[in-house]
């Protein structure tokens, strides 16, 4: 293994059937429902998706959803938004965290 | 070596007339709708996606001999369209006479604008001129943002387009019934158009509350492999990628209204085509002649397909008219 992130293996997704295909299936029915037009439209759960994988750092995710989300018509201005939504988060996520520090030292400190 | 042969030899990417609903449909209907006529390769724009590569420099121009043997054979053959394009069809001195011959006679004539011509110097009458004729107009605007349109177009592109639909608008294009304007979404780069009527949506809102424009429809329009387009899959690293992306979407339903089985083109010297792509590689149509010996010659034939045509049948289907399917 050269690499821990190859981008030929985003086409070999489906190979991870191979193994346990019943939850296979399930997942990939599921996931096909998540991504249907509902009280969300595809396009905004597609935009989720893609900030979500830029949250969690996802490689052949940001791949897909970005070719995706070109497909649907969203351009990088508001792709590039929907990482700063993601980005926001975390970073707020960071700060609140905070909070636990500062009770922590509150608690220790004279 | 020719881009369709290129195309016809890519690994991974199987053979497009081999496709059993390629072979089913392989001819032309009996008769034909639209007469496509490419009146030459000058244009004021260079866009990075034109497959015809028409630019400032091109000095191809259909002559006023060849248009009136294009609307000889319109009319005897009982076509009902005849769709104008280039280039920049502005840029071709004898446009004004074709389009009031046209009118003259009562034909349906759609002119395919680039917009941005329409507000250059010399050029300033034709909206008026177009309105008069009652021409209907088929826009280039690749998005409805000015970043995207002038990275595809050039700088200043999306602006200027914006000041002549704001002129079409004001001479009631877009708005009266009997005056159509229609717009014409691209991909700005290696990716398959988005579904249509959703994008018309987007435009509809985003031009009506940013711009005050309105049009009256919206054509998604795949990018075909060749041309200035085929040039950048090739430089970018992005063909083989996007030829497969367009093998994986083909749709046996799009196959039955392809724009070529409804169509003849024919280019700036005559020459006869299925389409303005298999125009801009030079496949030319399998029946003999120009338009101007084509008497009474069948228009039935054999459709030149190749690799390229997957852009036509990918998705929704594409066409000059846009989605298919």
């Amino acid at each position: 293994m050269k690499t821990y992130y190859n981008p030929e293996d985003l086409a070999q997704f489906g190979n991870m059937g191979e193994n346990a295909p019943a939850l296979w299936e399930k997942f990939m029915a599921y996931y096909g429902d998540v991504f249907k037009d509902g009280a969300l439209s595809a396009k905004e759960k597609a935009l989720i998706a893609f900030a979500v994988a830029h949250a969690v750092q996802c490689p052949y995710c940001i791949d897909s959803y970005a070719q995706t989300l070109l497909e649907m018509g969203v351009n990088q201005e508001q792709m590039i938004e929907a990482v700063h939504a993601a980005a926001a988060i975390r970073g707020g996520a960071t700060l609140a965290h905070g909070m636990q520090a500062k009770n922590v030292i509150k608690k220790l400190e004279m | 070596m020719s881009g369709a042969t290129k195309l016809d030899e890519l690994k991974d990417v199987p053979a497009f007339g081999q496709r059993d609903e390629c072979r089913r449909f392989s001819m032309t209907r009996p008769s034909l709708e639209i007469m496509q006529i490419n009146i030459g390769k000058r244009c004021n724009l260079t866009c990075k996606h034109c497959h015809v590569k028409a630019g400032p420099n091109r000095a191809e121009l259909m002559s006023r001999d060849v248009m009136e043997s294009c609307l000889q054979a319109f009319e005897s053959n009982g076509f009902q369209t005849l769709d104008i394009t280039g280039g920049a069809p502005e840029m071709n001195p004898d446009l004004p006479q074709l389009v009031k011959t046209a009118a003259a006679r009562g034909l349906h004539t759609i002119v395919r604008t680039n917009l941005a011509i329409l507000i250059e110097d010399g050029f300033l009458d034709f909206p008026d001129f177009y309105a008069q004729n009652k021409v209907e107009l088929a826009a280039s605007l690749p998005y409805y943002s000015e970043r995207d349109v002038d990275r595809q177009r050039g700088q200043g592109v999306f602006s200027a387009s914006i000041t002549a639909l704001r002129r079409l608008n004001a001479l009631g294009y877009g708005r009266a019934s009997d005056l159509r304007l229609n717009l014409v979404y691209n991909p700005g780069g290696a990716f398959l158009p988005p579904d249509q009527k959703a994008l018309a949506q987007d435009y509809r809102k985003k031009l009506l509350d940013q711009f005050g424009v309105s049009f009256n429809e919206l054509y998604a329009i795949t990018n075909n492999p060749i041309g200035r387009f085929g040039d950048f899959l090739d430089r970018s690293d992005n063909l083989i990628g996007y030829m497969k992306r367009l093998a994986a979407a083909f749709n046996p339903a799009a196959v039955e209204n392809m724009m070529c089985r409804n169509q003849l083109c024919v280019d700036w010297d005559g020459r006869l085509y299925d389409c303005d792509f298999n125009l801009a590689l030079g496949l030319t149509a399998k029946m003999p002649g120009r338009i101007q010996d084509f008497g009474g010659a069948s228009l039935l034939r054999e459709i030149a397909f190749g690799n390229h045509c997957y852009a036509c049948t990918a998705g929704a289907g594409s066409s000059c008219g846009g989605a298919t399917a």
